[in-house]
């Protein structure tokens, strides 16, 4: 169903970009959508990402969730127990890092490049707020940060494919895990030729709670007196109308 | 049948929680005890954060105490007097373990102490518990049943502010119940348990209550601290999650019922052998976790949490 929608969503995409006031843009693209609902059921989300090109060329999507400062703690062994020992703060780490790109990305950009644009889960600029602390060890905690991001699925390892559909038209689909944090993330797509950046175009993916979780959230963190009262009272109603039920029987 | 817990933030099978509820349930309706001692661990192994199975784990056993207080007090096995004397001794330390809780939070230790915290416990009462039960049970195979005395009298029948609980058949010093409820009232804050498997034996052997009024009593001081644990962790830490704790609850009221009626046919040592070992199970698998090399050295907090 949604490749159809995709595939129909896409062609109008090309019809736009080879008429004439589109004639001039490099790079046309969109998503299948703007707006990740967590609901109550939600268990991660699919996006399609789409667009055409002028011509030929390489396509690299990167999408970055919202950046939060982040503690890496590093356990040591004191009297026989782990415990958490040191630790650094990372100010911006993207709480989601995924990429898909149409060749392996060092065969389309130099490494350099890579790292200016923050292409690719080792390109990532992730550096303490004062980086002149603990200088020597920032590579462990940083490679930490990666690894326990990957293991929850947030940070793609292997890049995803972009798909070209001909010569102009292409695809790429990336997977949201159920463990995401919500906020604006940002689509990049990169149009890279001969080794640079022709064009990017940024895109806004809002991933936010929806319905009833969404309400319970911002109601224990706005109300949180009420919130606990009404927690006590559900908790004692559910277990006043057990003890009352069983009596019965 | 996933379903999104929107404190804990991540998504679950709701049938595992129901299980897991039940299951628990179960066992707090046959031992007398809230079972948060189990529940806390298990949820954390679920993937739940510390700090919310603890928060949530204290709504889930105000549940589980108001049933059980609703049962004794039909039969007149609450003491509301030692109860009131124990809940305000609970009020006081609850505080002040939320406090802690907070501090720990901050510090990046919380995970560890609610670890450490269990394994001492659990570990202890555990080993008291089984050495006592064995002890009677052998003793009572031996040498038929002997008059016991109500209880003994030590230096803490010297303690000053005497009171009379006439439900327990008691006259010891207020202060006694007070410093129990204080020790539980922390624990409870710290570690989301209600505490049982730590007060009753502390109402058998410290307070020389009569069995038969211990485990009603017990409930009943419980229901207060934990209400007041839901209300202060919802209002400090924003850590109790309605729906994780909701579907616990729903489990552990029907495994609850079922427990009374399977221990009512089991002898008393019985019993109580089987909770410890089953306490002690839980300590030394937590103390395993504990010694055991990490497979990741390192782990992620968002700032300023745990």
């Amino acid at each position: 169903m949604s490749v159809l929608r995709t595939t129909l969503l896409s062609a109008i995409v090309i019809l736009l970009a080879l008429g004439s006031g589109a004639r001039a843009q490099p790079l046309v693209a969109d998503l299948s959508q703007h707006l990740v609902a967590i609901t109550a059921g939600f268990t991660g989300a699919d996006i399609v990402m789409f667009g055409a090109t002028d011509g030929p060329g390489d396509v690299i999507i990167v999408v970055t969730g919202p950046p939060k400062p982040t503690i890496v703690r590093r356990k040591g062994r004191l009297a026989g127990i782990w415990v958490n020992r040191e630790s650094m703060l990372f100010a911006d780490a993207p709480t989601f890092y995924g990429v898909a790109a149409s060749k392996p990305i060092d065969e389309i950009l130099a490494h350099n490049q890579l790292d200016r644009h923050q292409i690719g889960v080792d390109h990532i600029r992730l550096l303490p707020p004062n980086p002149e602390a603990r200088r020597d060890d920032i590579p462990e905690f940083r490679e930490a940060l990666v690894r326990a991001r990957q293991r929850d699925g947030l940070y793609g390892g292997e890049p995803g494919k972009v798909t070209f559909l001909g010569e102009r038209l292409f695809r790429a689909r990336m997977a949201l895990p159920a463990k995401v944090t919500t906020g604006t993330y940002r689509v990049q797509m990169f149009l890279v030729r001969e080794g640079q950046v022709v064009t990017v175009q940024t895109t806004p993916l809002l991933v936010s709670k929806i319905g009833f979780g969404a309400d319970v959230f911002d109601f224990a963190h706005q109300d949180s007196a009420f919130y606990g009262l009404i927690a006590i009272l559900m908790a004692a109603a559910a277990g006043w109308t057990a003890a009352a039920a069983f009596r019965r029987i | 049948m996933h379903v999104y817990l929107p404190i804990a933030e991540l998504s679950v099978n709701w049938l595992t929680l129901l299980v897991i509820g039940s299951g628990v349930g179960f066992l707090s309706g046959l031992f007398g005890v809230g079972g948060g001692f189990l529940m806390t661990p298990l949820l954390i192994f679920l993937g739940v954060p510390a700090p919310v199975a603890v928060g949530t784990g204290a709504a889930q056993i105000l549940a589980s105490s108001v049933s059980g207080v609703l049962a004794h007090w039909r039969r007149q096995n609450v003491d509301v007097q030692m109860g009131l004397a124990l809940t305000a001794g609970g009020f006081v330390g609850s505080a002040l373990g939320i406090w802690i809780f907070t501090l720990l939070r901050q510090a990046g230790q919380v995970d560890l102490v609610i670890r450490i915290c269990f394994v001492l416990f659990l570990g202890g009462v555990g080993g008291l518990m089984l050495v006592e039960s064995a002890r009677t049970w052998f003793r009572q195979a031996t040498s038929g049943v002997r008059k016991r005395k109500l209880h003994e009298h030590n230096w803490l029948h010297g303690l000053p502010f005497k009171l009379r609980f006439r439900s327990s058949k008691l006259y010891i010093s207020a202060l006694l119940p007070l410093a129990v409820g204080f020790a539980i009232g922390i624990l409870t804050a710290i570690m989301g348990v209600g505490g049982g498997f730590i007060l009753v034996p502390a109402m058998i052997y410290i307070l020389g209550m009569p069995t038969q009024m211990v485990v009603g009593t017990s409930l009943f001081q419980t229901l207060f601290v934990a209400a007041n644990v839901t209300i202060l962790q919802s209002i400090t830490n924003q850590t109790v999650d309605v729906m994780l704790a909701l579907l616990l609850i729903v489990g552990g009221v029907i495994g609850a019922q079922l427990g009374t009626r399977f221990g009512a046919r089991l002898r008393g040592e019985q019993l109580r052998i089987l909770l410890a070992a089953l306490v002690l199970a839980v300590g030394l698998k937590l103390a395993f976790d504990l010694f055991t090399t990490p497979d990741d050295f390192y782990s992620l907090a968002p700032e300023g949490l745990g």
